[in-house]
C-alpha cells in the first residue's frame, strides 16, 4: 500500500485522479445539456426532430462505449476534425451518456400530467416555453434519482478513455503495473479514488433531491 | 341569484367565434358532425348533453387544443392557424378553464396568474403582479396568493384558474365542465364568479351539467347528442318546452330527482 507515497507516484496518481474528474465533469455537462435537448426533440411536435432524437438514442445507447471511442478517435480526424484526446473522450462519453439522460428525462416528462401542458398552451405559451417553464421543472424531481445512477456510472465508464491516450486514473494503473508494484495495492487505491468520486456524485444528488422536495 | 334577462335577439355585431362545417373523428368514432355555430360578442353559450355527445371536444376545438379534421373555425374574423407561434398568439386571446383546474403545481397562486402575462403578453412584472392580485381579489382568493395550488380547496383552485385565464385579457372564455370535479358545497362559489363574469359582458362558452347556471346565466343553450347540435334555444324555451325527443329524454332524466 505504501508504494503510492514513493518517488513521484503520488503526483502521477493525483494527476490521473484530476484528469478523471475533468473528463467526467465535462462529459456530464455535455450529457446533461445534450440529453435534455434530445428529450425535448423526442416530445416535440416536429417529426424530423423526433426522428433525430430517436435515432441518436438508438445508435448511442446500443453501441458499446469502446466502439464509440474508436469511432470518435479514428473516425473524426480523417474528416478534418482534430481535437485533443481529452476532447475526443468528452465527445464519446458525453454523446453516449446523453442517450441515457434523454430517456430518463423523457420518462420524467411523461410523469407530468397532460393537463399541465394543456394549461400552458391554452395561455399561449409556445412549445419551448411550455417545456422549460412548466413541464421540465416538474419533471426534475422525479428524474433526479435515476439521473444520479446515470451520473455515477459515468466516471466509471470514463476509464475506457484510458485506453485512448487520456492520462486518467485507469491509465495510471497501467503505468504502476508496468513499474511492477503489487497489483492488489494498485487496484485498492484506484478503487478508492473511484469510490470518492461516486460518493461525491451521490451526495450531490441527495442534496438536490432534498432541496427540490421542499419547493412544492 | 341575478336573473339575466334573456335576449331573443342577440346584439347585432360581427360574430366573434364562427365554426362552419366542423368535423372530427377519434378513429372510427365521429365525435363532431358538421357543426355550424356562431357566437357573438358578449354572448354566453351553454353546451349541455349526455356524456360522449362531443360537447367538451367542441369546446376544446375553439382554441385548437383539439385539432379538427375538416371545416373552419375563425376567431374575431381570423382563421385558427396551424400549430406554432401564430397559434400560440391566438390561444392567448382565448381563456380556458379545465375540469381538473390544471394550475401549475410548482408555482404559487400569484405566480400562476403572473406567468402568462409576463412570458406571453410581455407585461412588466410589477404591473403583472398588480393585475394578478386584483384578479385574485375579484374571485375571492386574494388571501391565498402566496400558497401553492395543492394547499387550496378545489373551489379555490378553480377560481384561481379563472383568474389565470382572465389575466390574459381574453376575448372569449371557454369553460370545460368547470364544476364537475368539485365537492358539491364548492360548486356555487365557482358558479357565482362565472355569473359575475357573464354579467360583466364576457363572451363565454360553458360546458356544464349545472342546469341552474344554464337557466340563469346563459343567452343560449345548445343541446348536443352524438356529435351534433340537436337543438338550440333560449334557456327558458329550452327547459320549459324542448322540441327534440333526445332533449326531452335527457331533461326528464336529469330534472326528475
Amino acid at each position: 500500500m505504501g508504494f503510492l507515497f514513493e518517488d513521484d507516484n503520488f503526483s502521477l496518481f493525483r494527476d490521473g485522479f484530476l484528469q478523471t474528474i475533468e473528463l467526467s465533469a465535462l462529459s456530464a455537462l455535455l450529457a446533461l445539456l445534450l440529453g435534455t435537448l434530445l428529450a425535448a426533440f423526442r416530445v416535440s411536435p416536429v417529426p424530423v426532430l423526433r426522428a433525430f432524437g430517436t435515432a441518436w438514442v438508438t445508435l448511442f445507447r446500443n453501441t458499446p462505449l469502446t466502439l464509440l471511442f474508436f469511432a470518435v478517435e479514428f473516425g473524426l480526424p480523417p474528416l478534418g476534425v482534430h481535437f485533443s484526446h481529452l476532447v475526443f473522450g468528452v465527445l464519446a462519453l458525453g454523446g453516449y451518456t446523453a442517450s441515457f439522460v434523454c430517456e430518463v428525462i423523457r420518462s420524467g416528462i411523461n410523469t407530468v400530467p397532460l393537463g399541465q401542458a394543456e394549461a400552458a398552451r391554452s395561455l399561449g405559451m409556445t412549445f419551448g416555453q411550455t417545456l422549460t417553464l412548466v413541464v421540465l421543472p416538474q419533471a426534475a424531481r422525479t428524474v433526479l434519482a435515476p439521473l444520479s445512477s446515470v451520473f455515477i456510472a459515468l466516471p466509471r465508464n470514463s476509464a475506457i478513455a484510458g485506453a485512448f491516450s487520456v492520462g486518467e486514473l485507469y491509465s495510471v494503473q497501467q503505468t504502476f503495473s508496468e513499474r511492477g508494484y503489487a497489483i492488489f495495492a494498485i487496484f485498492f487505491w484506484v478503487a478508492c479514488a473511484y469510490l470518492v468520486i461516486s460518493a461525491a456524485v451521490a451526495t450531490l444528488f441527495r442534496v438536490l433531491e432534498s432541496r427540490l422536495a421542499v419547493a412544492r | 341569484m341575478a336573473e339575466n334577462p334573456v335576449e331573443d335577439s342577440t346584439p347585432a355585431a360581427a360574430p366573434l367565434v364562427v365554426l362552419s362545417g366542423v368535423n372530427k373523428h377519434y378513429g372510427a368514432l365521429h365525435v363532431l358532425q358538421d357543426i355550424d355555430l356562431e357566437i357573438v360578442q358578449g354572448e354566453v353559450v351553454v353546451l349541455i348533453g349526455p356524456s360522449g355527445s362531443g360537447k367538451s371536444t367542441l369546446c376544446r376545438t375553439i382554441n385548437r387544443l383539439e385539432p379538427i379534421d375538416s371545416g373552419a373555425i375563425t376567431l374575431d374574423g381570423r382563421p385558427l392557424p396551424a400549430e406554432g407561434r401564430e397559434l400560440a398568439r391566438l390561444r392567448a386571446e382565448v381563456g380556458m378553464v379545465f375540469q381538473s383546474f390544471n394550475l401549475f403545481a410548482h408555482k404559487t397562486v400569484l405566480e400562476n396568474v403572473v406567468i402568462g402575462q409576463v412570458k406571453v403578453r410581455k407585461v412588466a412584472r410589477p404591473e403583472a403582479e398588480k393585475t394578478a392580485r386584483e384578479l385574485l381579489e375579484r374571485v375571492g382568493v386574494g388571501a391565498q396568493a402566496d400558497k401553492y395550488p395543492a394547499q387550496l380547496s378545489g373551489g379555490q383552485q378553480q377560481r384561481v384558474a379563472i383568474a389565470r385565464a382572465l389575466a390574459m385579457k381574453p376575448k372569449v372564455m371557454l369553460f370545460d365542465e368547470p364544476t364537475s370535479a368539485l365537492d358539491p358545497e364548492m360548486v356555487n362559489e365557482v358558479l357565482e364568479v362565472m355569473r359575475q363574469l357573464a354579467a360583466d359582458g364576457m363572451t363565454m362558452v360553458v360546458v356544464t351539467h349545472e342546469m341552474g347556471f344554464a337557466r340563469s346565466a346563459a343567452n343560449r343553450v345548445l343541446f348536443m347528442a352524438d356529435g351534433r347540435i340537436v337543438e338550440q334555444n333560449t334557456p327558458d324555451a329550452f327547459f320549459t318546452a324542448p322540441r327534440s325527443d333526445r332533449a326531452k329524454d335527457f331533461l326528464s332524466k336529469i330534472l326528475h330527482h
